[in-house]
């Protein structure tokens, strides 16, 4: 089944597009929200389980400390307010893979609420307004085996890992984000980017969105233009990639147009993303009925931190990373796409930090975007875990700016440090990669390639002194790379009489 | 010998084995002995245990006295037998709740309380008998048939821990641990002769308390006198930091309250009588044991006067509202996905169905009853009318209880209003079995504690009947000072212990054996 669609400049053309988004961000703590099972990603199915994130009878939860400090500090970055006093509330329904048939969740007393965060699209500042940030727990894992599709229907038997049960999870909210017109799918895209460099800069989280640890839902209404009522809201669920939230954004724009030109209403529903195609359906209808019967969790004291814990946690805060990246750009003097690909490359902190050791911005990028990116690329690595450190790179450079290598013997340093031979220097040594400057080996190199090619060395002779790459091109290769170019014109030169 | 030892308080029998006149092999067999004697099943015994641990416990008996030996006891209690409710989770011990649901489920892991009692050295005997999920106020909504009153085998014992109570009453145990959501220590206690504390809310971890109610449910003792209750709960109480809610500080001392009120002199202590807790409907035996006991403490030099708090005309009410929301949602967890019972309808039958016709199957009419109630009264636009409502009159009845204990020590009612019923005759009418609980409620919804101590025998049944004597939050020692100089008053009047008037329970079985 094909949804019709409109195309999308004439969908702006006569609609307002309002979005929401509903990012869950998975906290890095070591242990789960209620109970102190381990975190860690890809542990064999239920083997970080106890009786409490299984929901045996009789169990109960304690809040875990460090999980309510994430989000007051995730809070804080997102300009929000901190209650000073809140609880949990259950929300309760059925599904196999919530042990206790209820979420430990934050209902109408949230952590964290009226912030906002400024997103960047094409010089244009939009400036999200955050409703709510609020703590809750996170469900197993269901695996529907036996089906083509690994839903559920069709499949003969399905599978939980209760792992996931009671991670602790950071739930934010935005309030409806109108007047982005044609840029809502960019600016939807953006929010989800800025909020994930946030979290990364705070630390909370590893912020992996293909490994699920942030999860986008996608609110999108359409209005018709000028009006100012908004129109029914389909919620898309779990968008995990960026890429992903600006293509869901734009399809269903273009879906809800056409249901709305038809006459038709657009129904409150929940869609699922479809990676592959491109394309959402439809999941289970909301409706009136859906009712989670919220109330105060029982089993828990309310969450009061202290004005002063929240002080203190204010002060933890990283600078705000836009505003870093605007800084850096121009200590660096950076053009825009050099920026932007450094950023891409997610090799931001590593040039900064290699700057910080020293090397020039330029040569920093250089390596980073450059001998070591393409590395990571080859090797399937993440750039962070070559075994190369900003402090390597920056001795790297230092040598070359001393002359005691060139860059295309840097890279044979570069070797060595993928292998773990020792610092660059060491490397150097070890390996014997110094540029010769002996002039009796390359004297004799030079007369030998002189002997060997007389017809260019009549050329010299004769003035053309262009003639002279051929004849440092073979010294080069006699002595293996490891001359000082330069140097080697000179000796040529000098005994062709020029 | 045997018998003898059945009779002894847990304070008696510590005292017997510091002097190495008995072993808690011994204790413990006379009263694995008397289970085998006297518990039989729900038709003819007294049906106290749903399961009894013969084998662990007797192991754990030969350690206590290996212990004894060496010098090096655990506790007070070292080797002292006691019965758990199966409300409580005992790793390796099935635990059930009274229901088919969690038939053969055998916890992993141990609650805080039961912890306690291994840390402790006690040996448990077994799981005593309660209402499903302890919802109940006779004990016949348990799965597994009713426990039998000891003072007459046809009458309730009370509920929800019937089988508690009636473990302690039939001298089956010394002690026991019963839990009180908004009677279900103390009415027993009353209707069968026996002594049933209620702590302050948050005194004794509900870690492994499959809960009821989270904000009501608080486990406590059950047993035959004042001191073995403080002796037990000074060893179950305390600070628990897998329960958020356990009160952060140390108990007061509870053991020392008892010795001081045994003396049976409450000069100085101003006690309260709760106008509300009492009058027209009430069984006239009752108010007589009532009122005779409020005259011996008068005689015992404390003041009494008359207290009025209004809103506890609205607290069983206000229960029936808060109690059914939260059990709605702490039940949903029974669903046949990890443990219990699993009903399969048909072939190739969905999650969803699985779990339908499993809680179809698997909860009796009062549990259905109640999640049915509780999901209503949280269902969106009626939260604010029920739920909501009830935790505004659930604040008003704890300042009733403040503006009370600024005038009084302790508060003090009959703990029922009648004595123990046939057992069927309220079974069909749901709101007159809720009545029994009227004066036990308000103290669950303030988080107050409460005793009830054994006050003498109707008239007119020549049934037992109790007097509940009710602290403010934390003041749980006040609850022991007061009941243990009644008890002593009491005690002197009938010349022994009530129970020593109970009825002789016939064996219902032939050769019994452990």
């Amino acid at each position: 089944m094909t949804d019709t669609l409109v195309a999308f400049d004439e969908v702006v053309e006569r609609f307002d597009p309002a979005l929401g988004l509903e990012v869950h961000v998975e906290l890095n703590t070591n242990t789960k929200m209620f109970c102190g099972c381990p975190t860690e990603f890809g542990a064999p199915p239920n083997t970080q389980v106890c009786p409490t994130c299984l929901g045996l009878p009789g169990a109960m939860p304690v809040v875990n400390r460090k999980a309510v400090e994430s989000a007051i500090r995730i809070g804080l970055a997102l300009n929000c307010e901190i209650a000073e006093w809140c609880r949990f509330a259950r929300k309760n329904y059925f599904y196999p893979d919530m042990p206790k048939n209820f979420q430990t969740s934050q209902y109408d007393e949230p952590i964290c609420f009226d912030g906002w965060m400024d997103v960047e699209v094409e010089g244009e500042t939009f400036r999200v307004g955050i409703e709510r940030a609020h703590m809750e727990e996170d469900t197993g894992k269901s695996t529907h085996v036996g089906g083509a599709t690994g839903r559920i229907h069709g499949a003969d038997h399905s599978l939980v890992d209760y792992n996931r049960a009671g991670i602790p999870l950071i739930e934010i909210v935005t309030r409806p984000i109108t007047g982005a017109g044609a840029k809502a799918p960019e600016v939807a895209r953006a929010y989800v980017a800025q909020l994930r460099d946030l979290i990364v800069a705070l630390g909370v989280s590893d912020a992996r969105m293909e490994q699920g640890s942030i999860r986008a839902d996608v609110n999108l209404s359409l209005a018709p233009r000028g009006s100012d009522v908004l129109g029914t809201r389909t919620e898309t669920k779990n968008v995990n990639s960026l890429r992903s939230v600006e293509r869901a954004v734009r399809y269903e724009m273009s879906r809800h147009a056409a249901v709305l030109e038809s006459g038709s209403k657009v129904l409150q529903e929940t869609r699922h993303w479809h990676e592959d195609t491109g394309m959402t359906t439809s999941g289970r209808e909301k409706s009136d009925a859906e009712d989670y019967r919220y109330f105060p969790e029982p089993d828990l004291v309310p969450v009061a931190p202290s004005r002063e814990w929240v002080d203190e946690l204010r002060g933890t805060l990283p600078e705000n990373p836009t505003q870093r990246r605007a800084r850096l750009q121009q200590e660096w003097g950076f053009s825009d796409l050099e920026m932007r690909d450094t950023v891409g490359a997610g090799a931001l902190d590593l040039v900064a930090q290699t700057v910080v050791a020293g090397a020039s911005p330029q040569a920093a990028r250089k390596w980073w975007l450059g001998e070591l990116a393409r590395r990571a690329n080859d090797t399937d690595t993440a750039i962070d875990a070559l075994g190369v450190t900003p402090t390597d790179v920056a001795a790297v450079q230092e040598l070359v700016d001393a002359g005691t290598i060139n860059d295309k013997l840097a890279r044979k340093v570069f070797e060595g440090l993928y292998a773990g031979e020792g610092t660059p220097a060491e490397i150097v040594e070890k390996r014997g990669l110094a540029v010769v400057s002996d002039d009796g080996a390359l004297s004799a190199a030079v007369d030998s390639a002189i002997a060997a090619n007389p017809d260019v060395a009549d050329k010299i002779r004769d003035g053309k002194v262009a003639a002279a790459g051929a004849l440092i091109g073979a010294v080069m290769k006699e002595m293996r790379g490891q001359a000082d170019a330069g140097r080697v014109r000179e000796l040529i030169l000098e005994k062709l009489g020029q | 010998m045997t018998t003898e030892l059945t009779r002894k308080t847990a304070t008696e029998l510590v005292d017997l084995l510091a002097a190495r006149e008995t072993t808690s092999v011994e204790v413990t067999g006379a009263h694995l002995d008397r289970i085998a004697a006297v518990d039989g099943d729900a038709e003819t015994g007294v049906h106290a245990f749903l399961h009894v641990d013969a084998e662990g416990a007797l192991a754990t008996a030969r350690e206590a006295d290996e212990r004894r030996s060496a010098g090096t006891p655990l506790s007070a209690l070292d080797g002292i037998p006691i019965a758990v409710k199966d409300v409580l989770a005992t790793e390796g011990l099935p635990t059930t709740c009274g229901s088919r649901i969690l038939e053969g489920w055998v916890p992993p892991y141990d609650a805080t309380v039961v912890r306690r009692l291994k840390d402790g050295g006690l040996p448990i005997l077994g799981k005593t008998n309660m209402d499903e999920f302890a919802m109940g106020s006779s004990t016949e909504h348990s799965a597994y048939g009713p426990t039998r009153n000891p003072w007459d085998r046809t009458r309730i014992p009370g509920g929800s821990g019937g089988g508690s109570a009636a473990a302690v009453a039939a001298f089956e145990a010394p002690l026991a641990v019963g839990t009180d959501t908004g009677g279900s220590i103390r009415q027993p206690g009353a209707v069968t002769g026996t002594v049933g504390m209620k702590p302050t809310y948050g005194g004794v971890s509900r870690y492994g308390l499959v809960a009821l109610a989270n904000s009501l449910d608080q486990a406590g003792p059950v047993t035959r006198t004042v001191m073995d209750a403080a002796l037990l709960h000074e060893l179950i109480g305390g600070h628990d930091p897998k329960d958020s809610t356990s009160v952060d500080q140390p108990l007061p001392a509870l053991v020392e309250a008892a010795g001081q009120g045994a003396s049976g002199d409450l000069t100085g202590v101003r006690i309260g009588v709760v106008s509300e807790l009492s009058g027209d409907g009430w069984q006239p035996g009752v108010m007589n044991r009532f009122q005779e006991s409020v005259d011996l403490l008068v005689k015992a030099g404390a003041e009494v006067v008359e207290v009025s708090c209004p809103t506890f005309v609205h607290a069983l009410a206000t229960y029936y509202l808060i109690l059914p929301a939260e059990a709605s949602s702490n039940l949903a967890k029974f669903d046949a996905m990890r443990y219990g019972l699993r009903v399969v309808p048909e072939e190739g039958a969905s999650a969803e169905q699985v779990m339908k016709a499993t809680r179809d199957a698997g909860f009796g009419d009062e549990v259905k009853r109640r999640i049915i109630l509780g999901t209503y009264a949280l269902s969106s636009g009626y939260y604010d009318a029920y739920y909501g409502q009830a935790q505004k009159v659930r604040t008003l009845v704890s300042r009733d209880f403040s503006a009370a204990f600024e005038k009084v020590d302790v508060l003090v009612s009959p703990t029922a209003p009648t004595t123990a019923f046939e057992l069927g005759a309220k079974l069909d009418d749901p709101l007159a079995m809720y009545l029994n609980d009227l004066a036990t409620i308000p103290a669950n919804l303030a988080g107050v504690p409460g005793i009830s101590v054994p006050s003498g025998l109707a008239d007119e049944d020549g049934l037992p009947v109790g007097v509940q004597i009710l602290a403010p939050a934390l003041a749980d020692d006040r609850c022991y000072r007061v009941g243990a100089a009644l008890e002593t008053l009491l005690t002197d009047q009938w010349g022994g212990p009530l129970l020593a008037k109970a009825p002789a329970l016939a064996p219902t079985t032939e050769g019994a054996t452990r």
